[in-house]
């Protein structure tokens, strides 16, 4: 705190203040699953940057602010966007915006992605429903510089085909990039060739090179937890494996303290932690 | 240090109102001690003393005219400088677009004088800094209060019942920030206050307070009074190894034990002048067009603390009594390098079924060491 006399506290920034955006374009995904892209919509000219995993905070007026992970590419400016699975109030409002609709954004905020410690390696990453979104905006950035990485293998489950996300975009990443896509349901339909299962199951038709893999996971904690022992039990080494956490989250800049993981706020030391991080407190349970 | 009559105790007050400042200083209200806006000594709570147990709070007459002569009552600083309801945002609809205007960053903020702060009270304003200007945030709200208030410290001449200050290291003298620090010495036909100057803005304030300097023997006074609330701490608690003791006891079969007796009103976070917990809500008007956003204390232990779409992330009681136990006592070290119990023992008067923080924190090192010795003997 500044040292200063009575009443000579100056202009300060109020982290809860949204900046404006408006609704670009709303493409569903699935019947529950929808991308919105944003665009700017106040005279803030600064350009919106962030890292992949990151989050923003979404106001939809009078009906409250969404915890929601940015699902875009973070090296092409302008083109922001989240991908919202509609279950309440706020997801619900967001799902109903039309075009240049305005909504309140805030963020960045969280920890991001281990990109720049993928180098060199193998990247196995694991995504479960929703949790295939925060988890884009990584799939872009090593396409970037694909040649920087080894294999790049991308684990994905939801309950059913009709719940996949980003089909169209699942085909191309494995004929552009290179990327092993292995995709399992739940339930599957009459229209489905691919795995039935769960996403840790889909360990079963893998080799990974454990040493030289780096793991990144993001879905249902249960999910997660199973996924986990999977990838340990293939020896890849605990400091090797990177997972996004959810949480209640209020003001997602520390102070409503509802986010907290043990000794952790999801909103400042996460969602995104490296496994050794909170490994002594993953399997224990209401925490 | 100075010497501040009893009868120049007013000036001190009306020095702080002409000086713009709002003065918050003890009061009788309902039977118990709360801070309220005063005027005068006369305000205060002359001549009376508290009696604190767990789940027990009795005010009582005292044989002297004492102004400070209790220790700490129900409600803490935390109501001034967090207040339990602050409106975040107002939000005007137009058309496609919207609004939106910061109240908290654009309001003018109440400009306090505090008169009465204990130490342990001191070190839970320090703990809330850490909390609401944290490396990478501030809180307007917090940040327009705390930067313009004025500390009148207090040190305890008196323990309350339940005080544990000793063994958390943050009293019973006072330490840390203040303005103006005053040992109240009443009795043997005296009734005055050692007062130590801790700022510039103290120092500015004390020219206009009658006073003398205090010698050896006045300034010894108090010091003797403070050593001896030192030695009567109504409770103590044993910190050695603490957070491990907490962290090492997730598992404990300790916390089905409180769990059985607490009741999950949250009576112990909203006395707490620690817990920082808040919600958000949001409110239409009735023309749809214009809306706030309104920030409430919340705690851990209401049932919606840990909800999310489809499902709850601390649905037992138990869980919920070890997330405000460990935080209080262990995860507040790692987050904010202190402990998140200052040893007020609010927590443990205002429980109505009279659990007590420092006897679980017993029971739990109890219950770890038979563990430790049963696996060590192959029980
Ligand atoms: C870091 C983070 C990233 C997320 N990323 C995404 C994403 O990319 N896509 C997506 O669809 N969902 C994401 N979620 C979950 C999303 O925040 C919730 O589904 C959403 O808040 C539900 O709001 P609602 O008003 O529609 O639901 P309701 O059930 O009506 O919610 C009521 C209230 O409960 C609280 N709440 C409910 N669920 C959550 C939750 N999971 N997290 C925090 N508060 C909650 C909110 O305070 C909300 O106001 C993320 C959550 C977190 C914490
Ligand atoms: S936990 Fe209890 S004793 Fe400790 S600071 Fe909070 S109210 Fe006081
Ligand atoms: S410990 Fe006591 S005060 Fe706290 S929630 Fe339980 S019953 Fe209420």
């Amino acid at each position: 705190m500044n040292q200063t006399a009575v009443g000579e506290v100056e202009k300060l920034v109020d982290p809860m203040l949204p900046q404006l955006m408006s609704i670009r374009k709303t493409v569903w995904e699935t019947d529950d699953t929808f991308t919105i892209q944003l665009e700017k919509a106040d005279h803030y000219d600064a350009e919106f940057t962030f890292l992949p995993g990151q989050f923003n905070m979404l106001y939809v007026f009078g009906m409250g602010e969404s915890a929601l992970s940015i699902s875009s590419d973070p090296l092409k400016p302008g083109t922001l966007a989240h991908t919202i699975h509609r279950v309440g109030t706020v997801t619900t409002a967001l799902s109903q915006m039309k075009r240049g609709d305005v909504i309140g954004v805030r963020g960045p905020y969280g920890t991001n992605w281990p990109i720049e410690k993928a180098n060199g390696l193998d990247v196995c990453i694991v995504a479960g429903g929703i949790g295939l979104a925060p988890l884009r905006p990584a799939l872009y950035s090593l396409f970037r510089r694909r040649r920087d990485y080894g294999r790049i293998l991308l684990l994905y489950g939801a309950r059913s085909p009709l719940d996949l996300l980003y089909r169209v975009e699942l085909e191309q990443w494995s004929k552009l990039y290179d990327v092993e896509v292995l995709v399992t349901v739940d339930r599957s339909d009459s229209t489905w060739k691919g795995y039935i299962g769960v996403v840790p199951s889909l360990f079963m038709y893998i080799k990974l090179d454990a040493r030289a893999t780096i793991a990144m996971v993001c879905g249902p904690e249960v999910m997660m937890q199973y996924t986990i022992a999977e990838i340990l039990r293939r020896g890849i080494p605990p400091e090797q494996i990177y997972l996004s956490m959810e949480r209640n989250m209020n003001c997602a800049v520390g102070f409503c303290g509802h986010c907290q993981y043990g000794p952790k706020f999801i909103c400042k030391d996460g969602p995104v932690f490296g496994y050794p991080h909170i490994s002594h407190l993953f399997e224990k349970k209401e925490i | 240090m100075f010497i501040i009559q009893r009868r120049d105790f007013d000036i001190l007050i009306s020095a702080l109102k002409q000086r713009g400042y709002t003065v918050v200083g003890p009061a009788v209200r309902d039977n118990a001690i709360v801070y309220d806006e005063v005027n005068s000594a006369s305000d205060f709570p002359v001549g009376w003393t508290d009696e604190q147990e767990k789940a027990t709070y009795r005010l009582k007459r005292r044989a002297d005219e004492a102004l400070f002569g209790y220790s700490v009552g129900p409600q803490s600083w935390k109501r001034f400088l967090f207040p339990s309801h602050v409106k975040l945002l107002s939000v005007v609809k137009k058309g496609k677009t919207m609004e939106i205007q910061s109240d908290a960053s654009n309001e003018k903020p109440p400009q306090y004088a505090f008169i009465g702060v204990r130490s342990c009270e001191l070190n839970a304003i320090v703990i809330q800094d850490k909390v609401f200007m944290n490396e990478q945030f501030s809180d307007p709200t917090y940040v327009l209060r705390r930067h313009n208030a004025f500390i009148v410290a207090v040190n305890c001449t008196q323990s309350g019942g339940t005080c544990f200050c000793v063994s958390m290291n943050t009293g019973p003298r006072v330490k840390g920030k203040f303005d103006l620090a005053l040992t109240e010495v009443v009795g043997n036909g005296v009734h005055h206050f050692v007062a130590e100057v801790g700022s510039d803005k103290g120092a500015e304030v004390m020219k206009e307070v009658p006073h003398k300097n205090a010698d050896a023997s006045g300034a010894g006074v108090a010091e003797k009074l403070v050593d001896a609330t030192a030695q009567h701490m109504g409770r103590t608690m044993n910190t050695d190894g603490i957070k491990e003791l907490l962290f090492n006891n997730i598992d404990s079969a300790h916390w089905d034990d409180v769990a059985r007796r607490c009741l999950m009103c949250a009576n112990c976070t909203m006395v707490c002048p620690t817990c920082f917990c808040s919600t958000v809500e949001d409110a239409t008007d009735l023309s749809g067009d214009y809306a706030e956003r309104w920030r409430r204390w919340d705690s851990c232990f209401t049932m919606d603390f840990g909800k999310v779409t489809g499902g709850n992330f601390r649905p037992s009681s138990k869980a919920r009594y070890r997330q405000w136990m460990t935080h209080k006592l262990a995860s507040w070290i790692n987050q904010f390098g202190a402990s998140g119990c200052v040893g007020c023992g609010r927590c443990i008067t205002w429980c109505p079924v009279g659990i007590d923080i420092t006897a679980e924190a017993e029971a739990l090192r109890k219950n770890s060491v038979r563990i430790e010795a049963e696996h060590s003997t192959g029980v």
